[in-house]
């Protein structure tokens, strides 16, 4: 059997602009549709380009809506501070949920591995609550993990915050279906199509700041688990474990806790793209203590209403 | 577990972005056709599949008592996402994933074949470049391929690759597949399909999948990546250029609330429409009409394309932007605008098919919502025409819709909308059907041809 394909008549679209118009639509669409949007901001990097997708979408107006992090208080300080400077550039409110206040007055209970990533759903909720927020942006990336892949880029949460991957929606061409009821609230996810190499490549394009420990760095660190751990407050060798000074970058930002640092010797945009282009470890294997805990780490966090 | 340390693989070219832009492609299948598998086998041959993922797999494999060694890699588990779906061995929900070779760079809507599979295949076909059915070479076509060969036809997927999948149980026998071929061709074109391009391949062991099979020296076209890598997107193949639609998302007025660092005095005026470019371009300059719901046709001309501050000279779909238009006019969210003098009148009835996707009967005299664009208008289902009998796509009598059903319905909407046959036009032929008391989505509905009227 012969084939022929058949013939390509117009240029092709350029990556980076295909998932830029993507992004934006879905921004416009969900600001659009609900009554009290926000976006979750931690100053990482994937929240970041979100946020510069947004100055785009409605310039030149503000953002139209302020940005919410769940501090699990064990952030690098130089990711805080970036995210105070992003928020007070742009001229956005920024509503913190701190996973502190729940430990100290007993609501939460801190976990045996120190962890406090699980922790972040309760004040998550609290303040979609308290604020009414009916939809909330995530930088979330279905490249990310095998529940991600799953996720819609409209995700509807029932009044508990929990994902039914058993009942989703279905999504159908670039109609986006934000209905919900009373209590219900949606998770809007305006990157899910991007990788992480997409992401390097359009901070690249665009100039995007980020915080600097994702660029390669001098840092006091020593071994756990099978990651480089940074030497901090929240972050001290067992008994032992000795701390070595090495060149590192962070491909990941979160808790301290349980974010790991890669060695690199990439200290610029190019070098980290070309670093993120022959990688042969994902993003979330080298750096996530807690998503290695199981295969199924991720399900059962979102399940329980985690971004 | 050694220390992860950023793993260069020096001696592999560095995979780039797709330097030929995003190729979307779903897969459909019957249940046991090895789908899952082909996918898996797609991802490891092309390389895509990081080390940490592969030694996970590994473990698993050998777990499940697949051995685990090299070449007895349960593929299929690297596409088993969810735990249900690992403790089931079945895959519920579409799932998308991502991989570049380079040449493109890919989203793979992967759309599980089991009793949801109408609901699945509409959801990955909708925005898909390429549909992928697989077909077991043992057992040829079967009834649920005719489904979903029915479904990507009704949807208007540009094209369409048969995988006859397990050829290697065949022991790669030629004549046999000629005759799968043969069969496929003929359904295809009773379903009005584009002539599918059929391969023989073996998940399991990887012929044609991404490397050339010595097994099938008969078979001189491409491998499965081959063709994904070079086969037009949808609009590539678009031969004709479409005119010029643009539903308003909202109206850029920025007033009191401009983004920091700009000069109020310059943007005390502005006033823009944005929206994304759903079919064909538009430059400054160029007429357009709006069309808004109850009101009369209104003419004018774009002055202004902008893309956050850059001032474009002209733009094409997909790309989203914000028009400025030489009148003031009354224009919201739900209108269109499009090139002057190439929109068909709006209209309040509908003759539509809608795949039922809810396990909700659907009765006559239903009120639900429909979402066209940014347009979102009660309606009435007027008449339940038929149900598609997917063995011949003719119309049986329903009377209603269960889910999985292909239904033809009328429709009376409480606004007009200017709606086109989804025939020919992919993006403005299309439209939800929305539950208006909880808010699920019901349908995927497929503008047809307009209602002939009297008088």
């Amino acid at each position: 059997m012969s084939i022929t394909a058949p013939e390509i008549t117009a240029p092709s679209v350029d990556v980076l602009d295909a998932l830029e118009a993507e992004s934006i639509h879905i921004l416009r669409e969900v600001v659009a549709e609900f009554e009290r949007p926000a976006m979750l901001f931690s100053g990482g990097k994937d929240s970041v380009v979100m946020l510069h997708l947004a100055t785009k979408a409605f310039w030149p107006g503000v953002v139209p809506f302020p940005v919410l992090h769940v501090d699990t208080g064990h952030n690098f300080d130089e990711v805080i501070e970036f995210r105070d400077a992003t928020v007070r550039e742009l001229g956005l409110r920024l509503e913190v949920a701190r996973v502190q206040d729940y430990i100290d007055d007993g609501r939460l209970t801190e976990r045996a591995d120190g962890t406090r990533n699980p922790l972040q759903t309760t004040p998550l909720l609290d303040a979609i609550e308290a604020n009414r927020f009916d939809v909330l942006f995530g930088g979330g990336r279905r490249d990310e993990d095998k529940a991600r892949a799953k996720e819609r880029i409209l995700s509807l949460r029932d009044e508990f915050g929990q994902w039914d991957p058993r009942n989703q929606r279905p999504e159908l061409w670039n109609l986006y279906n934000g209905r919900h009821t009373p209590g219900q609230h949606v998770r809007a996810f305006p990157i899910s199509n991007w990788t992480e190499l997409d992401i390097w490549r359009y901070i690249e394009r665009e100039n995007i700041a980020l915080p600097s420990l994702y660029y390669a760095h001098q840092r006091e660190v020593f071994e756990h688990s099978g990651m480089w751990r940074a030497v901090g407050a929240f972050s001290r060798p067992g008994d032992g474990v000795p701390t070595v000074r090495r060149t590192v970058r962070y491909r990941t930002v979160g808790d301290m806790s349980c974010t790991g640092a890669v060695l690199s010797e990439a200290d610029t945009v190019a070098k980290v793209i070309a670093e993120v282009a022959t990688t042969t470890i994902t993003e979330r294997g080298a750096t996530r203590a807690d998503d290695r805990i199981s295969e199924a780490a991720m399900e059962d966090r979102k399940k329980d209403g985690y971004f | 577990m050694s220390t992860t340390n950023l793993d260069i693989a020096a001696d592999t070219a560095a995979p780039q972005l797709g330097r030929r832009g995003l190729f979307r492609f779903a897969t459909a299948g019957s249940v046991d056709d090895g789908k899952s598998t082909l996918v898996g086998r797609l991802l490891h041959d092309a390389k895509v599949v990081l080390a940490d993922t592969l030694e996970t797999l590994a473990r698993t494999s050998a777990a499940t008592g697949f051995g685990g060694g090299d070449g007895t890699l349960d593929l299929a588990l690297l596409t088993d996402g969810l735990r249900a779906e690992r403790e089931q061995g079945i895959t519920i929900d579409v799932a998308y994933r991502y991989f570049s070779t380079g040449e493109r760079s890919f989203v793979l809507a992967d759309c599980p074949g089991h009793v949801q599979y109408t609901r699945n295949t509409v959801t990955g076909a909708s925005t898909a470049d390429a549909a992928i059915v697989l077909i077991d070479a043992r057992k040829g076509v079967l009834e649920q391929t005719r489904r979903h060969l029915g479904v990507i036809g009704l949807l208007r997927v540009p094209n369409v690759v048969i995988a006859v999948n397990k050829i290697d149980l065949i022991d790669y026998d030629a004549g046999r597949f000629a005759d799968i071929a043969a069969d496929v061709a003929a359904v295809a074109a009773g379903l009005g399909l584009p002539v599918p391009h059929t391969l023989p391949v073996s998940a399991l062991v990887g012929d044609n999948v991404v490397e050339r099979s010595a097994r099938t020296p008969w078979y001189t076209g491409e491998t499965l990546l081959g063709l994904l890598e070079s086969l037009p997107t949808r609009d590539e193949a678009q031969a004709i250029a479409e005119d010029f639609r643009f539903p308003v998302q909202l109206v850029l007025r920025p007033q009191g609330a401009l983004a920091p660092g700009l000069a109020a005095e310059e943007f005390r005026d502005y006033r823009a429409y944005a929206g994304a470019i759903t079919e064909g371009s538009i430059a400054v300059g160029d007429a357009v009409t709006i069309a808004s719901p109850g009101a009369p046709r209104r003419d004018t001309t774009v002055t202004a394309i902008d893309a956050a501050g850059v001032r474009l000279d002209s733009a094409a779909a997909p790309a989203s932007v914000a028009l400025r238009l030489a009148d003031e006019l009354d224009i919201a969210r739900g209108d269109t605008i499009a090139a002057a003098g190439t929109l068909p009148d709006s209209s309040a009835d509908l003759s539509a098919r809608l795949c039922w996707l809810s396990p909700k009967t659907l009765h006559p005299g239903a009120s639900v919502l429909i979402k066209h664009g940014t347009a979102t208008v009660r309606a009435k289902v007027t008449a339940i025409e038929g149900r598609l009998d997917l063995e011949d796509f003719g119309l049986l009598p329903a009377a209603g819709l269960e889910l999985n059903d292909i239904g033809a319905v009328a429709l009376r909407l409480a606004g007009e909308l200017p709606t086109e046959p989804y025939a020919r036009h992919h993006r403005t032929g299309a439209f939800l059907v929305i539950d208006p008391q909880d808010g699920n989505t019901l349908a995927a509905g497929l503008v047809g041809d307009r209602p002939v009227t009297a008088g």
